[in-house]
């Protein structure tokens, strides 16, 4: 046999025979198994999560569902198709042995595969307190059981709400309340709202419209302690700038921390910002090479992008997911040449004081920012990042319908700033610094984040943040 | 004489039925600058890109000779902000998130509607497609949305027929014949606005049911539509509102007859019939170009530079049959993948009726293959309509053997 037949044969066996582990069955461990079904792998196939839920969306949880409009439990993810799975709901995986090719489960029992899939995401950073993060009425949100929790506690008309940390999750938390009538505080580090994902510039606008809506933004100040009444329930919070808040409900928006614990002692390049792998979502070790077994999508992924000068990307938004998921699903059941790359841009929406932010590229890489359509005083615009004279980035404000005409200049690494528009142009179109705070000033994570060039990353270790 | 360019062949009337052979050639050079100066984008990519460049205009007073057609001073010719502002203004008397049932909420009445027309079909072994069934059904459903009285479609439907007729932008305008079609134009369009403007005018004193009495007595929250723009949005929703859905109805129901085993699938799976309007879309466009477009500074795309004051036609039609985009365009397939047309546009001028059109059009046909007993295109083509942008034929004639319950 030749030897494209010998591969093609190898292929059509895999698809056969094999064995595929999933390890996550959220958004991007469904959408995988979808799409490993539509490429035609009709082995055995095991999807394990540790929540008890079948696959489900987060991104209503901090909206529909906390204004109360959706139910916690009606946010499924609908599913494209069959995939005829085992599905190992409720158990998670707590060790992966590479040389045996196992999946060990906090139930004891090891699950073989051929190829595995990492796509375990991300948790909620809790209150690093422990003692006052178990106060009755301190919340994070992140999942399903999460939301039902807080949207319970808002629904009760809770005297003050204090949000800690203003990144998208928190502002989204926040615009519920007033759109409840819900008196809110949030409270948080940076110079803004939204500002380690978009920036000062926008951060600034971001918080006009936190205070137009009545949130009581404080911003530079960090939260140094809860406390709480006798019966246990939070009542008050103590600001490092020395003034307290009365509060019966806190939530903590602290970001996220990738959830890489079960692969300790692995040899995989798992760290601080998830598992690197490369543009094909094969996992590299820790020594840099990439392994042909091993998969990962979706939050807990960071692969280098082409566009952003090969830096490793994590990102933890919803089509990247998708995408992600969709890409390591065709690879696994592929063989050189066949591998896809993932070549999508990041992008990213969400809903807050009656405006649909939109965002495409990675902002933070920029280091400037240009208005380039519309109105900012009408919360009605669009702005573009660029660096060294190229265009990075984009984010609109209630002008998502033009988001694709950026994507292509992005993709296209075009000048920046970008031609003027024929109409609608912004009374201010010079461009002007971006201001992202210096690495190492304290925010509300980003959810996109430039991890640099190193596929292990060995540099970046966990240490928790002082308050 | 030059040699006619694939362009000004696909728009002679003697191609209305099958434009497809010169699109292809025409694609070739996916931005085409035309002897009349105008340039014509055919392929999907270029088309998409154009709808979303913010150098582009819709607005006809802004080219180097101004522009003059019948849907002035609609949202469909304005940009941005007055653009999005009207089309807000419209959009909280029909969708959401303002009116998130309105077109729910009208599917009974659209079932009824087609299914009273099916009715009448019962003991006919001939009949004529448009005009008994892709004719009045849509064009009742838009006076119903609206609120214009069923009494006055005889006569606007003679103003729209008269200035569909008399718009060419091929070669065939200058024919005396034509030049005649196009003198009554004015007057047509005339009476229109002035019927339309009386009945919102009546709608101002006493409100009634409909979209256009909701907005002349509408205060939103940011204001109400002029009289005039009003009036233009009027007339834009009464004529797009039908127009195109007719032409998609009858082509549909013509490209399930030209593919028996098309056919015999959404017989086996009606809900089929969703994915398959798109497909319908895609093959047969009722839009087929729009020409509104022009460049408002050099566009250079696809190694061709659009001067600055350039009309650009965007050919949906073409787009919709691009290789490069279709797997095998000019096969009908009713589970085609990824079947992201431009049918309906792209971008802010996405057509504003879509939902409802889907849904008019998902009932029609779907409705159409279950009672209809074994429909056989009498005539193939069929004669067509003379109007280049929205491409339709004029009579289709199909015998059967009965209607099921
Ligand atoms: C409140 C909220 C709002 C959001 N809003 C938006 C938005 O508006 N737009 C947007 O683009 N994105 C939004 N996101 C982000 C988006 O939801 C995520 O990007 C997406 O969920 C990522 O999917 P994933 O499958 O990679 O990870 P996850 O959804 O985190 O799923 C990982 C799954 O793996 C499970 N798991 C973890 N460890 C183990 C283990 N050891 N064994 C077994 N199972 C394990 C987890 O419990 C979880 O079920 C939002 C997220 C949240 C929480
Ligand atoms: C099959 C049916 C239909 C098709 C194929 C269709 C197609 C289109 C297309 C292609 C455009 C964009 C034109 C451009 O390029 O600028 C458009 C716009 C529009 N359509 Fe439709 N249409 C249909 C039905 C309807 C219906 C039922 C309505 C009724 C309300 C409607 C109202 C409009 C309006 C108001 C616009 C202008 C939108 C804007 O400029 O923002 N259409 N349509």
């Amino acid at each position: 046999m030749t030897l494209p037949a010998t591969v093609a044969e190898l292929v059509r066996d895999f698809r056969a025979n094999g064995r595929i582990v999933i390890v996550g069955a959220s958004l991007a461990g469904l959408r995988a198994a979808e799409a490993l079904r539509d490429e035609g792998f009709t082995g055995s196939l095991t999807i394990i999560g540790d929540e008890p839920h079948e696959p489900y969306d987060r991104p209503p949880l901090s909206k529909q569902v906390l204004k109360g409009w959706v139910p916690a439990d009606h946010t499924q993810l609908p599913r494209l198709r069959a995939v005829d799975a085992q599905w190992r709901l409720g158990v998670a995986a707590t060790g992966l042995d590479r040389a045996t090719r196992q999946v060990r489960l906090a139930d004891g029992e090891h699950i073989p595969y051929d190829r595995l899939l990492i796509a375990t995401g991300t948790r909620a950073r809790q209150w690093p307190n422990p003692t006052e993060a178990a106060l009755e009425g301190v919340y994070t949100l992140r999942s399903r059981d999460d939301a039902a929790r807080l949207q319970q506690a808002l629904a009760a008309r809770p005297s003050r709400v204090l949000i800690i940390g203003a990144g998208f999750i928190g502002s989204e938390m926040a615009s519920v309340c007033r759109e409840l009538d819900i008196p809110v505080t949030v409270a948080e580090r940076g110079s803004a709202p939204l500002v380690g994902a978009l920036g000062g510039v926008i951060g600034k606008i971001a918080a006009e419209m936190q205070r137009d809506h009545g949130v009581d933004l404080r911003c530079g100040v960090g939260v140094s302690s809860l406390e709480g009444d006798a019966s246990g329930h939070v009542r008050r919070a103590r600001l490092s700038d020395g003034t307290t808040i009365e509060a019966d409900v806190v939530v903590a928006s602290l970001g996220s921390i990738r959830n890489v614990e079960w692969l300790e002692g692995s040899g995989l390049a798992a760290g601080f910002w998830g598992i690197g792998c490369d543009a094909g979502g094969r996992a590299f070790d820790i020594n840099g090479v990439v392994t042909d077994t091993v998969y990962v999508a979706g939050d807990v992924a960071r692969q280098p992008h082409v566009l952003y000068e090969y830096q490793f990307l994590a990102m933890e938004h919803w089509d990247n997911a998708v995408l992600g998921a969709e890409v390591a699903a065709h690879n696994m059941v592929n063989l050189d040449p066949d591998y896809y790359p993932y070549l999508l841009l990041p992008s990213f929406w969400s809903g807050q004081f009656g405006v649909n932010i939109k965002s495409v590229g990675v902002p933070p890489f920029g280091d400037e920012i240009v208005f380039t359509q519309g109105s900012v005083k009408e919360r009605r615009f669009a702005a573009a990042y660029g660096r060294r004279g190229r265009i990075v980035a984009a984010v609109t404000f209630n002008n998502g319908k033009w988001l694709e005409h950026y994507a292509r200049l992005i993709e296209q690494s075009a000048p920046f700033p970008p031609p003027p528009p024929g109409w609608d142009q912004p009374e201010d179109m010079n461009p002007m610094p971006a201001e992202f705070p210096a690495p190492g000033v304290p925010t509300a994570i980003p959810d996109v984040v430039l991890t640099g060039h190193d596929p292990s990353e060995r540099r970046a270790e966990f240490r928790p943040r002082r308050r | 004489m030059a040699e006619e360019t694939p362009w000004q062949q696909a728009l002679r009337y003697a191609n209305r039925a099958n434009p497809y052979p010169f699109y292809e050639e025409l694609r070739k050079t996916p931005v085409a600058p035309q002897p009349d100066g105008n340039y014509v984008v055919s392929t999907y990519q270029e088309v998409v890109q154009l709808l979303h460049d913010t150098r582009v205009t819709s607005d006809g007073r802004k080219r180097g000779v101004p522009f003059s057609n019948p849907f002035e001073g609609t949202v469909i010719t304005t940009d941005p902000p007055e653009h999005d502002v009207d089309r807000r203004r419209m959009m909280r008397h029909f969708g959401p998130p303002e009116c998130p049932h309105m077109i729910a909420g009208f599917e009974p009445e659209i079932r009824r509607i087609f299914g009273e027309l099916l009715d009448n079909l019962t003991g006919k072994t001939r009949i004529d497609l448009v005009d008994e069934f892709a004719f009045p059904g849509p064009v009742t459903v838009i006076c119903k949305v609206l609120g214009v009285p069923l009494e006055a479609i005889p006569s606007f439907h003679g103003w729209i027929e008269t200035a569909l007729d008399g718009l060419d932008f091929g070669p065939e305008a200058n024919d005396p014949e034509q030049q005649r079609r196009a003198a009554a134009v004015p007057d047509a369009v005339t009476a229109l606005r002035q019927y339309l403007g009386d009945l919102i005018g009546q709608y101002r004193k006493q409100p009634g049911p409909g979209m256009l009495s909701g907005m002349a007595n509408d205060d939103g929250p940011e204001g109400p539509l002029s009289q005039e723009s009003l009036v233009n949005n009027a007339m834009l929703m009464l004529f797009a509102g039908h127009e195109t859905t007719v032409n998609l109805i009858a082509h549909s129901v013509m490209s399930l007859l030209r593919h028996p085993d098309q056919l015999e699938k959404l017989r086996r799976r009606p809900e089929l019939i969703v994915p398959g309007i798109e497909e319908f879309l895609r093959f047969e466009s009722s839009v087929q170009l729009w020409p509104t477009r022009s460049a408002l500074e050099d566009v250079e795309i696809a190694g061709t530079t659009i001067p600055k004051g350039a009309p650009i036609f965007l050919c949906y039609g073409s787009a919709n049959r691009d290789s490069e985009r279709f797997e095998n365009p000019d096969k009908l397939d009713l589970e085609r993948p990824d079947n992201q047309h431009v049918g309906y546009s792209q971008g802010i001028h996405y057509c504003f009726g879509a939902p409802l059109a889907r849904l008019e059009v998902q009932i029609a046909v779907g409705e159409f293959v279950r009672r209809v007993e074994n429909p056989r295109l009498v005539e193939d083509p069929p004669p067509y309509r003379r109007n280049q942008i929205f491409r339709g034929p004029r009579h289709v004639w199909v015998d059967i053997d009965g209607i099921r319950e």
